[in-house]
C-alpha cells in the first residue's frame, strides 16, 4: 500500500541537513595532502599517537563490557527509584562536558585527590598516566555499553529465560546461555560505539591524563596539538580518526541488520 | 508404602485472588479448565515454580517445594530449576540461537550430563518426536508443528516428574493440530500432566480428570466422562455443549426454576439424592431446542403438543453457527439458554436481541441430575 507522500520541502530540507554535515568532511578532504598521508601517519609522534590509542581503547571497551553488563543486566530488570537513580548516574557520563569528567577524575584520582591521596601512600599514582587514560576512556564511554545493553536485554523474551529455568539452568547458566547469548548483538554495538567513542576521547583526557608523548598522547590530543605546528600531520590522523569511526558504525548497523533479519 | 500425588497445590495467590486446591495423581493427565482469568495459568506458574503462594503450599511427589503458613514466617521455595516440571506453551519457545538438536540437549546438560551423552539423548527424543531429520535446523526454519514436537523432545528430554500443557495446540494450524494432539497423547502416556486448554477435543484427546476453576476456586472435579455430561457451571456445560438450567425438585421428573419454570426431563442416574427441595441442574442440547413465536401464555406447555417444556425467555443475542443460527435466550430468572435452529426460521421469526419467544423442548431431550 502507498504511504501519505510527504511534503515536498521536506526533501530539501532534508538535502540541507546532510550537505551541511558533509561540508566539512569535504573540506578536510580538500586539503588532505593524500600523496603524504602514509609517510605522514609513519612519523614517530603519529605511530606511537596510535598505537597508544589502540591499546587504551581496546583496554577501555573490554572494561566497558566487562564492568557495563552486569550493570545493564541489573537495570533492564528493575524498574523503581533507586533503578531511576542508578540510571541517571550510569547515563550522565554520556551528557556531562568532558572537561568536567575529566576534572572529576582528577579531584578523585589525582595525586592530592579524595581518593588518589590514599593511592599515592600506597605508591599508586594514576595522575597522567596511562592508566589515567584508559579510566578517562573508560568513564565516558560506558554509557553507550549500557543504555544499548539494557534496551536490547528489556527486549529479550522472558519466557525463553523461564523455559531455560525450567529445563534445568541455574541462573547464572541462564545469563550465560539465553539471555547473554540473545543479545550479544547489543553487545557488539555498544562495544564498538564504546570504542568509538574511546577513541575520540579528548577533554578529560587531557584534563586527567595530561599530553605525554607515548603515554597519554593519544590520537586526538596529536591532533589538537599538531594542528598549527604541523597541519598536514594532524589532517593525515583526522582522515584516519574518520575512517575508523564509520568503519565502526558500519560494523555496528551490520550487526543489527543482521539480528532483524534473524529475527524474522 | 502409599504413593504421593504427582503434584497437589493448597494455596492462595493475594494478588490475583486464587485460592486453589487441587492435586494431580501420579501418572495421570489433569485438564484445568476455566474462563479467561480464573486461575488456571497461575496453578500452571506455581507448580512450575515462577510463582510463590501468598499463603499455603505447593507439594511435588509429597515433597513442599513451596510454602507460606503464617504471614511473616519464612517462606520455602524450590526455585524453577531445582525441580523437574517443565512447561509446553502455545507458543513453543525454543531458543532461537541453538539449532533443534542443542535445544533439546539443553536440558540434559543444563542438570550437568556429559555434551556427548546430551547429544545422544538429544537425537533419541528427536526420533521419538519424528524430527531426527531436522537436528540441525535453526528454529526459524522449522514449522510451526515442527517447532512444537521439538519443544515436545526438549521438554521429554529431562525426565520430568510433572509436565505442564499450557494450551499447546491453540497456536497450530487446525491441519496439523491433530498430528501434534496424538504425538502428546503418545509420549505423555504414563506421565503425571497438567494440561490447561479450552478445547474440549483435547479434554477427551489427552487428560483423563478435568478440574474447573472458576474465579480463582475449584468449582468442580472429576473424570472427563464426569464433568462433560453432568456439568454444575455454565462455563462446564459450554465446554460439554450443551446449556444449563438451575432450580429446585419439585417431582420425579421436574425441577422448578427460580422464576417458576418448570423444567421437565429425563434423570441420567436414578440417587437417593433427588428428593423434593434439593437443588438440581437441567442440561439442554441447543440443537434440541425450538423456537416459537412467544404467543402461549407464561410458563404453560402447549395441551395439544407432546412437547412439555415451554419457557418464555428473550433473546438476548443471535449469532452464525455454522450453516445454522445459534440464538442464545435468557429465561425469566436470567439463565441462558441456547438453541440452535435454522438460519431460515431465525430470519422468519424476525429473531434479534430483545424479543420475546417461547423456548420448547421434549422432555426426552433434558437430561437432569442433582446438584452434587
Amino acid at each position: 500500500m502507498l504511504r501519505t507522500p510527504l511534503p515536498r520541502w521536506l526533501l530539501a530540507a532534508a538535502v540541507v541537513t546532510v550537505l551541511l554535515l558533509a561540508l566539512p568532511l569535504v573540506g578536510l578532504a580538500v586539503r588532505i595532502p593524500w600523496a603524504e598521508v602514509p609517510s605522514l601517519l609513519s612519523s614517530e609522534a603519529a605511530r606511537e599517537a596510535m598505537s597508544l590509542s589502540l591499546r587504551t581503547c581496546a583496554l577501555s571497551t573490554v572494561l566497558c563490557v566487562l564492568l557495563g553488563t552486569p550493570v545493564a543486566v541489573l537495570l533492564a530488570r528493575s524498574n523503581g527509584t533507586l533503578a531511576a537513580c542508578a540510571r541517571t548516574v550510569t547515563a550522565l557520563p554520556m551528557v556531562l562536558p568532558p572537561v568536567v569528567a575529566g576534572l572529576a577524575l582528577l579531584i578523585t584520582f589525582g595525586r592530592v585527590g579524595v581518593v588518589g591521596e590514599h593511592l599515592s601512600v600506597l605508591g599508586i599514582e594514576i595522575g597522567f598516566t596511562t592508566t589515567a587514560v584508559v579510566i578517562a576512556q573508560t568513564f565516558v564511554a560506558m554509557p553507550f555499553l549500557v543504555v544499548a545493553l539494557e534496551g536490547a536485554l528489556r527486549s529479550v523474551d522472558s519466557r525463553l529465560e523461564r523455559t531455560a529455568a525450567s529445563l534445568g539452568a541455574s541462573p547464572t547458566r541462564v545469563l550465560g546461555t539465553v539471555t547473554l547469548p540473545l543479545v550479544l548483538p547489543a553487545v557488539l554495538s555498544g562495544a564498538s560505539m564504546s570504542f568509538a567513542r574511546a577513541l575520540g576521547e579528548f577533554g578529560a583526557t587531557l584534563t586527567f591524563a595530561g599530553s605525554l608523548q607515548g603515554t597519554t598522547r593519544t590520537l586526538p590530543l596529536e591532533i589538537y596539538l599538531s594542528r598549527e605546528s604541523d597541519t598536514e600531520t594532524a589532517l593525515a590522523l583526522a582522515l584516519l580518526l574518520i575512517i575508523v569511526a564509520a568503519g565502526l558504525m558500519a560494523a555496528s548497523a551490520w550487526v543489527a541488520r543482521r539480528t532483524v533479519v534473524r529475527h524474522d | 508404602m502409599t504413593e504421593h500425588p504427582a503434584a497437589a497445590l493448597s494455596c492462595r495467590v493475594d494478588a490475583r485472588d486464587v485460592d486453589l486446591d487441587l492435586t494431580i495423581p501420579a501418572g495421570r493427565r489433569v485438564a484445568i479448565v476455566g474462563p479467561n482469568g480464573a486461575g488456571k495459568s497461575t496453578a500452571l506458574a506455581l507448580l512450575a515454580g515462577h510463582l510463590r503462594p501468598d499463603s499455603g503450599e505447593v507439594r511435588l511427589d509429597g515433597r513442599i517445594v513451596s510454602a507460606h503458613r503464617v504471614p511473616g514466617s519464612p517462606r520455602t521455595h524450590l526455585p524453577a530449576h531445582r525441580r523437574r516440571v517443565v512447561t509446553l506453551e502455545q507458543r513453543p519457545g525454543l531458543f532461537p540461537h541453538l539449532t533443534a538438536l542443542e535445544n533439546v540437549a539443553y536440558g540434559p546438560r543444563a542438570r550437568g550430563t556429559r555434551r556427548r551423552d546430551a547429544l545422544a539423548r538429544a537425537h533419541t527424543e528427536l526420533e521419538a518426536v519424528g524430527c531426527a531429520d531436522l537436528a540441525s535446523r535453526r528454529p526459524h526454519q522449522l514449522s510451526g508443528g515442527q517447532s512444537q514436537r521439538v519443544a515436545l523432545a526438549r521438554a521429554l528430554a529431562v525426565d520430568p516428574e510433572l509436565v505442564l500443557l499450557d494450551e499447546p495446540l491453540a497456536a497450530l494450524d487446525v491441519e496439523v493440530a491433530p498430528a501434534i494432539r496424538r504425538l502428546l497423547a503418545d509420549r505423555l502416556t504414563g506421565r503425571a500432566v497438567a494440561l490447561v486448554t479450552h478445547d474440549p477435543l483435547d479434554l477427551w484427546a489427552l487428560a483423563g480428570d478435568v478440574v474447573v476453576v472458576l474465579s480463582g476456586r475449584v468449582a468442580q472435579t472429576g473424570t472427563v466422562e464426569q464433568v462433560l455430561t453432568r456439568p454444575t457451571s455454565d462455563f462446564a456445560a459450554r465446554l460439554a455443549g450443551v446449556s444449563l438450567v438451575e432450580g429446585e425438585v419439585v417431582d420425579d421428573d421436574e425441577l422448578r426454576t427460580p422464576a417458576g419454570d418448570a423444567v421437565t426431563g429425563v434423570r441420567s442416574e436414578l440417587t437417593d439424592s433427588w428428593r423434593r427441595g434439593v437443588r438440581a441442574i437441567a442440561t439442554v442440547d441447543p440443537r434440541s431446542v425450538a423456537i416459537r413465536a412467544h404467543s402461549t401464555p407464561a410458563g404453560a406447555a402447549d395441551p395439544t403438543s407432546s412437547v412439555r417444556n415451554a419457557w418464555p425467555a428473550r433473546v438476548v443475542s443471535v449469532a452464525p453457527a455454522g450453516a445454522l443460527t445459534r440464538v442464545t435466550a435468557e429465561l425469566r430468572d436470567g439463565q441462558r439458554v441456547h438453541a440452535e435452529v435454522t438460519s431460515r426460521s431465525a430470519a422468519d421469526l424476525a429473531l434479534a436481541p430483545g424479543v420475546g419467544v417461547m423456548l420448547v423442548v421434549k422432555a426426552a431431550q433434558v437430561a437432569l441430575y442433582p446438584r452434587p
